[in-house]
């Protein structure tokens, strides 16, 4: 429906349709393009345009509708009360606790997974990267929990931490863990973390391809230790990427709905601004308050991308400090 | 294919015939969708809740109707949010794939007010009146008209171990003392119920308030109350919680959960509706026979408990395709014949005051003087089609119950039911 909808919209659109490639950084002035190198652009532009019109096709009006019905009391229950009302739902749901709780637990999740699995990511990263025996089976079994299906994890995890099914209910002593908020929050990150974990290696193995052995062998050569080659040498050069990396898991990680879904489903605070706008949608039936809380997330999903691609640099992987080939 | 080929015409016949066998396969389920509408017999679908032996009663309905309709029992999840959530999407979505609706008494008037369920009129309405409790038949109008007819009706009882308990407590305080007392005994001693963040636990809340005298809401239903009665419902709620007697997952039980919990041996006391006897019977005759029933406690001493009334009324979607072989199938399941069936077998109290005099319920169903009592003396929950968002906040503010401050707790309940009533409640 319309929240799905301009929810995800965001998929494609961090690097995407932004698709800029940094002008090179010597001299400021705007170098006037050849002719052959105008044509390319040209050629640039219309290979994409497809993909662009696809896009805004399917997105754009699920996005202008959904902000459509958040100025309204638009409740099904009350089918003859529909009424436009401005912005009197903004104010309704930035003003309400049940909103805040959410969003406060959404960046934490956010937050703290995506840290977590930035460290863990690159350890797993640079073990499928160096590893010389069995390659193929290090890396197939490090992407399985990416290949399961999320819904059927958290299905899992959730009969394992609860008594009387669980093989990890009694791990911390008696009681049930998803039933208090700080364990079950701490169960659904961990849900997260294992499941994305994978995906973040992905990402960063495609970055520490970019390393040329060259300069590793110089810099040992040059005395300096593991750690200084990991800090001085990897990193700066993998810069890009790991920024696409974590831009592609906050966006995501912001989003956070199944695991939550099928662990809690909410209870005891532990919603997340996507779980709260789908309870008001579809079981609360209220299109306005629903609506509302779509366009909220779906703002600040696109200021996340802007403080990213804006802020950080993040470019297309691909490109580097240098300038992308032009 | 070992044969030569034989040129071009005869493999691109065979081609041909391939191409027209596959297209023949892929459209024949469609086919076989579309054939239910067309073959003369209409397909009733039954949107109803787990009930084990509801498939008899629809076998029975559909020999009746001599192949004038076909009912199909569609089972929803066994959460009850979980049902609600299912109908309300695909009615949303005008969805004519569903015809007779087993809805929860408390959604009766959402449904109604958002236009969704057709009204019983004339004949049918006369049909479905006809001997029907007052209380079941009030969960069923909305604004004075009939949209549902009640298939049966429930309330909880107190369900207890004779051999650990000479006598049922008859309140809350006595109850967690003598479960107090098993506790340091070393017997079996938990009390076990629901109180997941869930319709359940605002049932409990809702039987609490009507026990201690209190009030949710006016009973116009238009404005929130919580008055004193409804802050020491709070108090019991969460003493009752603190007390150390419930099970250590008390805050994510649901129905079924405290069914098993009971069975499996760990309970002195269980709060839960009378599906849990007949269950009992079949899974564990043993423990069924040391097991006894009572009145719900009270708040009070004084004062006798007031129960919440549950149940199921039977309503026929405004998106049905049949409507009128619908209604005449809601009418046949909900017969007094088959609510005494239901009863029977399923533990389901009927609605049809006639049936609870038969002389087989006496035998199985052997609670029902209990239940007529406390039926003639219950509590409804509020009567407002914003009633789910109602509830839906109220569990949410009442989860865990471990966490009550009562009157910080009513003070936040008051604010957000008032929301609700004016649709700007934001649900948790």
């Amino acid at each position: 429906m319309s929240t799905e909808a301009a929810t995800t919209v965001d998929q494609g659109d961090p690097a995407g349709s932004k698709g800029r490639v940094p002008a090179p950084r010597r001299g400021r002035g705007r170098v006037a393009l050849s002719e052959g190198k105008r044509a390319e652009r040209k050629l640039g532009w219309l290979l994409c345009a497809p993909a662009a019109v696809v896009m805004l096709g399917v997105t754009a009006y699920p996005i202008l509708y959904s902000i459509w019905l958040s100025l309204q009391r638009f409740d099904l229950k009350f089918p003859d009360q529909r009424e436009f009302v401005g912005l009197s739902n903004y104010v309704t749901v930035l003003s309400n606790e049940y909103w805040w709780t959410a969003f406060g637990v959404t960046m934490l999740i956010t937050v703290v997974t995506v840290a977590v699995e930035l460290v863990l990511g690159m350890g797993l990263a640079i073990v499928m990267h160096r590893t010389i025996i069995g390659r193929g089976l290090v890396r197939t079994s490090a992407l399985i929990p990416y290949g399961i299906v999320t819904v059927v994890a958290a299905f899992s995890w959730r009969y394992a931490w609860t008594p009387g099914t669980g093989y990890l209910a009694t791990l911390f002593g008696e009681g049930a863990p998803l039933t208090e908020r700080a364990s079950a929050l701490a169960i659904i990150m961990l849900a997260e973390i294992w499941k994305t974990t994978p995906f973040m290696a992905l990402l960063l193995m495609a970055g520490l391809a970019l390393v040329p052995e060259d300069l590793l062998k110089a810099a040992s050569m040059d005395g300096a230790s593991a750690w200084q080659r990991f800090t001085k040498v990897m990193l700066p050069v993998m810069k890009p990427a790991i920024l696409v990396a974590l831009l592609f898991r906050t966006l995501d990680a912001f989003r956070v709905f199944d695991n939550i879904f099928v662990l809690t489903a909410g209870a005891n605070e532990t919603s997340s601004v996507s779980m709260l706008a789908y309870n008001n949608l579809i079981r609360g039936l209220n299109l306005g308050i629903g609506s509302t809380m779509s366009v909220l997330i779906f703002v600040t999903v696109a200021i996340i991308a802007f403080i990213f691609v804006k802020l950080f640099g993040t470019a297309a992987p691909g490109s580097t400090d240098e300038g992308g080939r032009r | 294919m070992a044969e030569p080929d034989g040129g071009g015409p005869v493999r691109s016949h065979r081609m041909r015939l391939a191409a027209g066998a596959t297209l023949l396969a892929l459209l024949a389920p469609m086919a076989a969708c579309g054939s239910g509408e067309d073959s003369g017999v209409p397909t009733i679908n039954l949107y109803y809740a787990p009930e084990q032996n509801l498939q008899k009663v629809v076998d029975d309905c559909n020999a009746e109707a001599g192949g004038r309709y076909e009912i199909e029992y569609r089972v929803l999840p066994r959460a009850a949010d979980e049902q609600r959530v299912q109908m309300v999407r695909r009615l949303a979505a005008e969805d004519s794939g569903m015809d007779v609706l087993g809805l929860d008494v408390t959604w009766t008037q959402e449904l109604a007010s958002a236009g969704w369920l057709l009204e019983w009129t004339g004949e049918r309405r006369t049909e479905a009146e006809r001997g029907t409790l007052a209380g079941p038949l009030e969960t069923a109008r909305y604004e004075d008209k009939l949209y549902a007819a009640p298939k049966n009706t429930n309330v909880q009882l107190l369900w207890y171990r004779t051999d650990l308990v000479s006598q049922p407590p008859r309140t809350w305080d006595e109850m967690i003392n003598f479960a107090l007392g098993l506790k340091g005994r070393g017997q079996p001693y938990r009390v076990i119920t629901m109180g997941a963040q869930y319709e359940g636990l605002v049932v409990l809340y809702n039987t609490l308030v009507a026990s201690a005298g209190g009030q949710i809401l006016n009973p116009e239903g238009t404005k929130a109350v919580f008055d004193a009665g409804a802050v020491r419902a709070l108090e019991v709620l969460r003493d009752f919680a603190n007390a150390g007697i419930t099970t250590s997952s008390f805050s994510n039980t649901i129905e079924d959960q405290a069914r098993l919990d009971f069975q499996s041996g760990g309970g002195a006391f269980q709060l839960n509706w009378p599906f849990v006897y007949p269950a009992m019977q079949e899974a564990d005759p043993e423990l069924a026979k040391k097991v006894a029933w009572a009145r719900f406690p009270a708040v009070d001493a004084n004062t006798p408990s007031k129960v919440t009334i549950g149940g199921v009324n039977l309503a026929v979607s405004r998106y049905s395709r049949h409507p009128e072989e619908s209604f005449e199938a809601a009418a046949c399941l909900r017969n007094p014949e088959h609510q005494k069936f239901s009863a029977i077998n399923d533990g389901v109290p009927p609605t049809i005051e006639s049936v609870y005099a038969e002389p087989e319920m006496a035998e199985a169903y052997p609670m029902r003087d209990t239940i007529l009592a406390e039926l003639k003396d219950a509590a409804t929950r509020p009567r407002s089609p914003a009633y789910q968002n109602i509830s839906t906040v109220l569990s949410a503010t009442l989860s865990p119950p471990s966490a009550i401050q009562p009157e910080r707790t009513a003070d936040r309940m008051r604010k957000a039911a008032q929301d609700a009533l004016e649709s700007k409640g934001v649900l948790p």
